[in-house]
């Protein structure tokens, strides 16, 4: 019926959508937007957790364990995120041994999509770092003192304290970065995981439809921020503190 | 301090790798050799990048300010499609851009009988300028926006007309709070400028993967050469990103 | 300078006929800056004690020394019986014994003035929820707050949110309560609600140490009073003695300003 319609839309207009028409486009298609949900969901859920850790280490009693934080956060800050990717799946992925797989077959320890995760989760997290530090130390060290004064330990100052009002705080700026990764994944392109743009990709060598293919990529990224944009905007609201955070 | 002991450490984690670092054996050069023998190409590649990096970003600051003016019209028609372009730019990734410049734009012009070429180097400048000119906007919006209303009113009580007051009072007041966020897009560009290698630039990226493939693939060097890489866009974007910082407390605007 | 010694004996079981906190010698600097110079004082059990003195004379200071938010740099903080600047001292255990109430209430803005109530016994001590809220109620209740109990702080005015912190901190059923200029940042109207909180409470045989500027209250409800300036103690005194015939200069001089 769609399919239908769009087979006359190509017919009239010359405008080829073989994602609509192509059943095998279509599978081709969707399951590339799968890999990049899945990525995006991924990623944002472990540089969500690299930037709890990073933000509650450094904050720690060890100098080392500080300078590691610091010295990973300003190196995966101001370094290409593609070149980070190829350094871990080139660099590192070359260095690790091959191990049979299921079928006896050797393969990397570590594939292209778990390294594409790695390094984009690592990239992302080192941002979350920064914001959720900087989230950390708009919290008031008055409100410590009273949860100190309280009995509470470090840790449980840190996580229901400090922790969901720093949350609250960062929100904006951690909108800012989790759109920024979900953008940064279309460069797991470049090591072949098949993602929305790779996806893309094949379907216009084929087709030779390329205006068409870029003008449902960029639509489909645009949605895809613009879904993630509506569930911070949720949370947001969700979180809200009636009467504000005096 | 802080700065050396981040620059040690990017050292011992680009050095450390492969054991044999400084041996060369049965004819095969070390790793430092090799890096040392292609050094020079990769850094030119490394120029390139800093020459599409300057070029992309005075094309979309430009762009970015009048596409900002717009954001902050008087006409709504032309406040509301300036926002939607703003929008759709900063929230396309940047790789699809680049790849909508290159695949949609011609190879070469021709003007009045004579063939322009158009190479894809200068596609790509056009494909970071588009993100950089949606990101210039908005930071042109929130810094006239962050002026007090207070200006406006004291200029408009002096008589001045609104072009007069926006050129004459309010931007002068806006570079200064535009700078740290302008800085800091530029050292994003930079970084950006290594994806050019996806689309066939020949950049540094593109260069230290033709290294590696003439050095036959061995695996030892990967890492090294990329980690060069790393260390290139590091020494660069550092002292940016300090400044930038330094600028921010400076101007920080309570 | 004292040093503070390096081993401490066990201390003798605390009995109610000796001072619960006892403050001897206590040295404190920030920096250059040295705070408290030789400060001893010492409250018995049951008793209401206000320090007073002009701002900068390490009143504060000398409040937060008695539950270890600010560590001392030489002397002795005993409170019942426990050296409070041990290094193996638990300071949990010391905190649950000593409340404490602050100028700018520091409630946790992200939770209902009853969560804030009870988070302490819940998350501290492990205490059942059930329990814990029932109480938590009949504490809202006492400082005349029941029906905002599912209210956020950023919704109750100042001297509400004053309250709440002091049912807070009275949920954890201390043995002593420190009360650190808690009217200060409070508008006129509301002081006198605080106030009156306060009074009932030392009234109740709660032991109190407060800073306050509230030369009234300190008048009518203290037990005795304690007047520093420049981080030592010039004077001190029952109230009625304190404010009628002060000895020493300086507490004329400060009173003659502020009454």
């Amino acid at each position: 019926m769609l399919a239908e319609w769009f087979r006359e839309l190509y017919r009239l207009t010359g405008i080829n959508l073989t994602i609509f028409t192509d059943s095998f486009d279509q599978a081709l298609f969707l399951r590339g937007l799968g890999t990049t949900v899945s990525l995006s969901v991924i990623c944002l859920s472990l540089s969500l957790l690299i930037g709890v850790l990073g933000a509650w280490w450094q904050a720690s009693r060890i100098p080392l364990v500080r300078a590691l934080v610091k010295g990973f956060v300003v190196v995966f800050r101001t370094t290409p995120p593609l070149v980070q990717i190829y350094f871990f799946y080139f660099g590192l992925g070359a260095i690790l041994p091959r191990v049979p797989n299921a079928f006896g077959v050797m393969q990397p320890m570590v594939g292209n999509t778990q390294w594409a995760i790695l390094s984009l989760a690592l990239f992302a997290g080192a941002f979350n770092i920064e914001i959720f530090r900087s989230g950390i130390e708009a919290v008031p060290r008055s409100t410590i003192e009273a949860a100190e004064s309280l009995g509470f330990s470090r840790s449980l100052i840190f996580f229901d304290v400090v922790l969901p009002l720093a949350f609250r705080v960062c929100l904006p700026a951690l909108n800012n970065n989790l759109v920024n990764l979900v953008k940064t994944t279309t460069l797991a392109y470049a090591i072949a995981v098949p993602e929305t743009l790779y996806a893309a990709q094949q379907i216009w060598t084929d087709a030779s439809n390329v205006p068409e293919m870029m003008t449902v990529l960029l639509i489909t990224y645009v949605a895809l921020v613009g879904v993630l944009v509506a569930a911070v905007r949720r949370i947001e609201a969700k979180l809200a503190i009636p009467g504000g955070m005096r | 301090m802080k700065k050396l002991s981040a620059l040690a450490l990017l050292f011992a984690f680009c050095a450390c790798l492969p054991g044999e670092a400084f041996a060369a054996d049965g004819g095969r050069p070390s790793i430092l050799g090799a890096l040392w023998k292609w050094a020079p190409l990769l850094l030119s590649g490394f120029a390139f990048n800093l020459l599409i990096s300057v070029l992309a970003m005075a094309l979309g600051t430009v762009l970015g300010a009048v596409l900002g003016l717009g954001l902050v019209a008087p006409s709504s028609g032309l406040r509301r499609t300036s926002h939607a372009a703003t929008q759709f730019f900063r929230n396309a990734p940047w790789l699809v851009l680049l790849f909508f410049c290159m695949y949609l734009m011609p190879f070469e012009f021709v003007v009045g009988g004579a063939v322009v070429p158009f190479p894809g180097w200068v596609k790509a400048v056009i494909g970071f300028a588009l993100p950089v000119m949606a990101n210039t906007a908005e930071i042109v919006r929130g810094a006239v926006q962050s002026i007090p209303p207070a200006q406006w009113e004291a200029a408009e009580s002096l008589s001045f007309t609104r072009r007069q007051t926006l050129w004459m009072v309010i931007l002068p007041q806006c570079v200064k709070r535009m700078l740290p966020s302008w800085m800091n897009l530029y050292s994003l560009v930079t970084m950006a400028t290594s994806l050019a290698s996806v689309v066939g630039v020949s950049e540094m990226l593109t260069l230290t993967a033709d290294a590696l493939a003439a050095e036959g693939g061995r695996t030892d060097l990967m890492a090294p050469f990329y980690g060069f890489v790393l260390f290139c866009f590091f020494v660069y974007c550092y002292p940016i990103g300090v400044w930038t910082r330094r600028l921010e407390a400076r101007y920080a605007v309570k | 300078m004292i040093k503070i010694p390096s081993t401490f004996p066990s201390p003798p079981a605390w009995t109610p006929d000796h001072p619960i906190v006892r403050v001897s010698q206590v040295y404190k600097s920030f920096g250059e800056t040295q705070v408290l110079k030789g400060v001893s004082m010492s409250v018995m059990k049951g008793e209401a004690v206000c320090i007073v003195g002009p701002s900068g004379s390490g009143k504060s200071t000398l409040l937060r020394t008695i539950n270890a938010l600010v560590p001392i740099d030489a002397g002795s903080v005993v409170v019942e019986g426990q050296e409070v600047c041990d290094p193996e001292l638990d300071k949990l255990q010391l905190r649950r014994k000593v409340g404490m109430v602050f100028q700018q209430y520091n409630l946790f803005p992200h939770m209902t003035a009853l969560q804030n109530v009870m988070i302490a016994p819940i998350k501290v001590l492990g205490q059942d929820k059930a329990e814990v809220e029932a109480r938590a109620r009949a504490l809202l209740r006492k400082v005349r707050l029941e029906d905002k109990a599912d209210r956020h702080p950023g919704e109750l005015s100042g001297g509400q949110q004053q309250r709440v912190a002091i049912a807070r901190s009275l949920a954890m059923t201390p043995d002593i309560m420190l009360f650190d200029e808690v009217t200060a940042a409070l508008d006129p109207e509301t002081v006198k609600e605080v106030l009156v909180t306060i009074r009932e409470l030392a009234e109740e045989g709660m032991t109190c140490l407060l800073v306050t500027h509230e030369m009234g209250f300190a008048r009518e409800v203290a037990d005795h009073v304690y007047f520093t300036d420049h981080g030592v103690i010039v004077e001190h005194a029952p109230p009625a003695q304190f404010f009628g015939e002060a000895k020493d200069p300086r507490t004329r001089a400060f009173l003659s300003q502020v009454l």
